[in-house]
């Protein structure tokens, strides 16, 4: 191998990876804007309509105004790991876009593992939550990230066995390959939503509690603990930990697209919809699953700290790990899965 | 030299540096960060030698869940690291009597390494070609060594009901909810309208 034959690929990845970036920010910024918008039609309000035409600019507006706010710093923080705290966040949430696929091969990484990194990222960010609260060095964000990890611990189980359950449908961890086991010429109704319906609904829950939404947003339930594991952050590291929420956000609706809804492919296998390019069908189910996100946040009131606990471990364990046995069993008595030919 | 060995030099400089930093490192939250970016070069690694598999695991199970508990330990316990460190000379020669050990251990491994290199070949089990990580160890745990894998599964979980047993205590006259019987109340029942006079309260 020759001395720079491994720039060029480099350079193209790094291009993917800001390219991908780049859209990925403004994405997530008009996500922001859409979920306040969604909230203030629930409720009859009219929502940010101030900055821009229709309130549009509002998100950009806020991060201007986060960025050049004074970041405050506790007397009595752990400095560096208060300061890290954020950046692991932001970083680990955003590095799990590297493996998804927005069309047939439009992933940055096609790994084969791909689900199972996605699963390891998702696992890490408990960390930005532990470590922001900790080094705060005050009770309420300590109470409040101590209550996030251990909430974000319990989905994660559950969410590992919905993920098991569609991989023995799909027969591989690779994420390009899920998408493309739900290949049928039965379109929308050949997708895992269906076979799977029991799973695609304590998925849908389980990763509103794995990103802390509402209706299981204890870790910063303002009526107990001021603003949860956030409260001595400012400027720049809030902006970051919001940041943060909004990626896990997505990468979940994301998650689901490619797991339940089909990924890339259109919902019917006709001309007009087969027409289509890939990416736009990925973006149209992602704000589709958003909405869903957004409308239980607007409808749904908050779970007390201990019905979430008997939630995720009394109701979601037992049925997602018999679900796992049920799906196994059926795969193997009847050879449908698509792994199972070797 | 190719991106490959620029990363295994990287990461295992910076493995060795972490890990460096969990003993000596003051703070014990810190020594235990240090322990998470040591686990997470030992993915890396991993992942070089084209064991993908093992590095999510590894990222999974030991950064994801075992080092948040120790984590969790660590922060509520309030641990003294001066008081810990007095006993320093006192253990010194059993540590280096464990250092020791490893040390002849990773010898004899380089040594056999370099000295019969058909050893190395003489794998019990070689990757089928054709086949990604996954499924091989799929399919040499679930088929080969089936009731091992089985018995090392129940040792864990008789480990885990031990756990329990041990701290699992019935307090009498904690106030419990079933919410069976509370999702079985309705409005009638729980909820008394009355016409409250005025001036004279219930």
């Amino acid at each position: 191998m020759t001395d720079f034959a491994w720039t060029g690929p480099l350079a193209l990845t790094l291009a993917k990876s800001v390219a991908l970036l780049v859209v990925l920010l403004i994405f997530i910024a008009y996500v922001l804007y859409a979920d306040r918008k969604i909230w203030a039609a629930a409720q009859l309000r009219r929502g940010p309509n101030v900055v821009g035409p229709w309130g549009l600019w509002q998100s950009f507006a806020d991060m201007l105004k986060f960025v050049f706010k004074e970041p405050v710093i506790p007397d009595g923080a752990n400095k560096g790991v208060f300061l890290l705290a954020p950046f692991v966040m932001g970083m680990l949430t955003l590095s799990a876009w590297a493996v998804i696929p927005l069309s047939e091969g439009w992933a940055i990484a096609n790994l084969n593992v791909g689900i199972l990194y996605i699963f390891a990222i998702s696992s890490l960010t408990v960390y930005g939550i532990i470590m922001g609260g900790w080094a705060s060095n005050s009770k309420y964000p300590f109470l409040s990230a101590l209550r996030s990890a251990a909430q974000m611990i319990s989905y994660e189980v559950s969410i590992g066995f919905v993920l098991i359950t569609v991989l023995l449908c799909a027969g591989s961890l690779n994420l390009g390959d899920i998408v493309a086991a739900q290949d049928t010429r039965f379109g929308l109704f050949g997708w895992y939503w269906l076979p799977l319906f029991p799973m695609f609904v304590i998925f849908f829950i389980s990763a509103l509690a794995e990103t802390n939404r509402p209706p299981f947003d204890l870790v910063e339930a303002e009526s107990e603990l001021v603003a949860g594991f956030m409260v001595e952050y400012s400027s720049t590291p809030y902006m970051l930990f919001m940041l943060a929420e909004y990626v896990a956000v997505v990468t979940m609706c994301a998650l689901t697209t490619i797991l339940f809804l089909g990924g890339w492919l259109p919902p019917v296998t006709l001309s007009p919809f087969t027409d289509v390019p890939g990416p736009i069908w990925f973006i149209l189910k992602v704000c589709v699953v958003f909405f869903m996100i957004s409308m239980v946040k607007a409808i749904v009131p908050r779970y007390r700290y201990d019905q979430l606990m008997r939630l995720g471990w009394k109701v979601f364990l037992p049925m997602s790990l018999g679900m796992v046995v049920l799906v196994a069993g059926v795969l193997q008595f009847t050879g449908w899965g698509a792994g199972m030919g070797h | 030299m190719n991106i490959a060995a620029w990363f295994f030099y990287l990461f295992s400089a910076m493995m060795i540096g972490a890990a460096f930093m969990v003993i000596s490192a003051r703070n014990p939250v810190h020594a235990v960060l240090f322990l998470i970016l040591a686990f997470f070069n030992a993915a890396g690694l991993f992942l070089l030698l084209g064991a993908e598999f093992l590095a999510m695991i590894l990222v999974v199970v030991y950064v994801g869940a075992v080092a948040v508990l120790f984590l969790f330990v660590v922060m509520m316990l309030d641990v003294d690291f001066t008081e810990l460190k007095q006993g320093f000379l006192q253990y010194l020669p059993a540590g280096g009597l464990i250092g020791l050990v490893v040390l002849i251990e990773v010898a004899f491994v380089v040594g056999a390494w370099t000295i019969g290199p058909v050893s190395i070949a003489n794998v019990t089990t070689p990757m089928p070609p054709g086949m990604t990580n996954t499924m091989a160890l799929g399919r040499v745990l679930y088929t080969q060594y089936v009731y091992l894998f089985q018995a090392a599964g129940l040792i864990l979980l008789t480990a885990m009901i031990g756990a329990i047993v041990l701290t699992l205590r019935h307090k009498a006259g904690v106030k419990r909810q079933n919410v069976a019987i509370q999702n079985a109340r309705t409005p009638a029942e729980a909820v008394e309208v009355r016409k409250v006079a005025s001036r004279q309260g219930i």
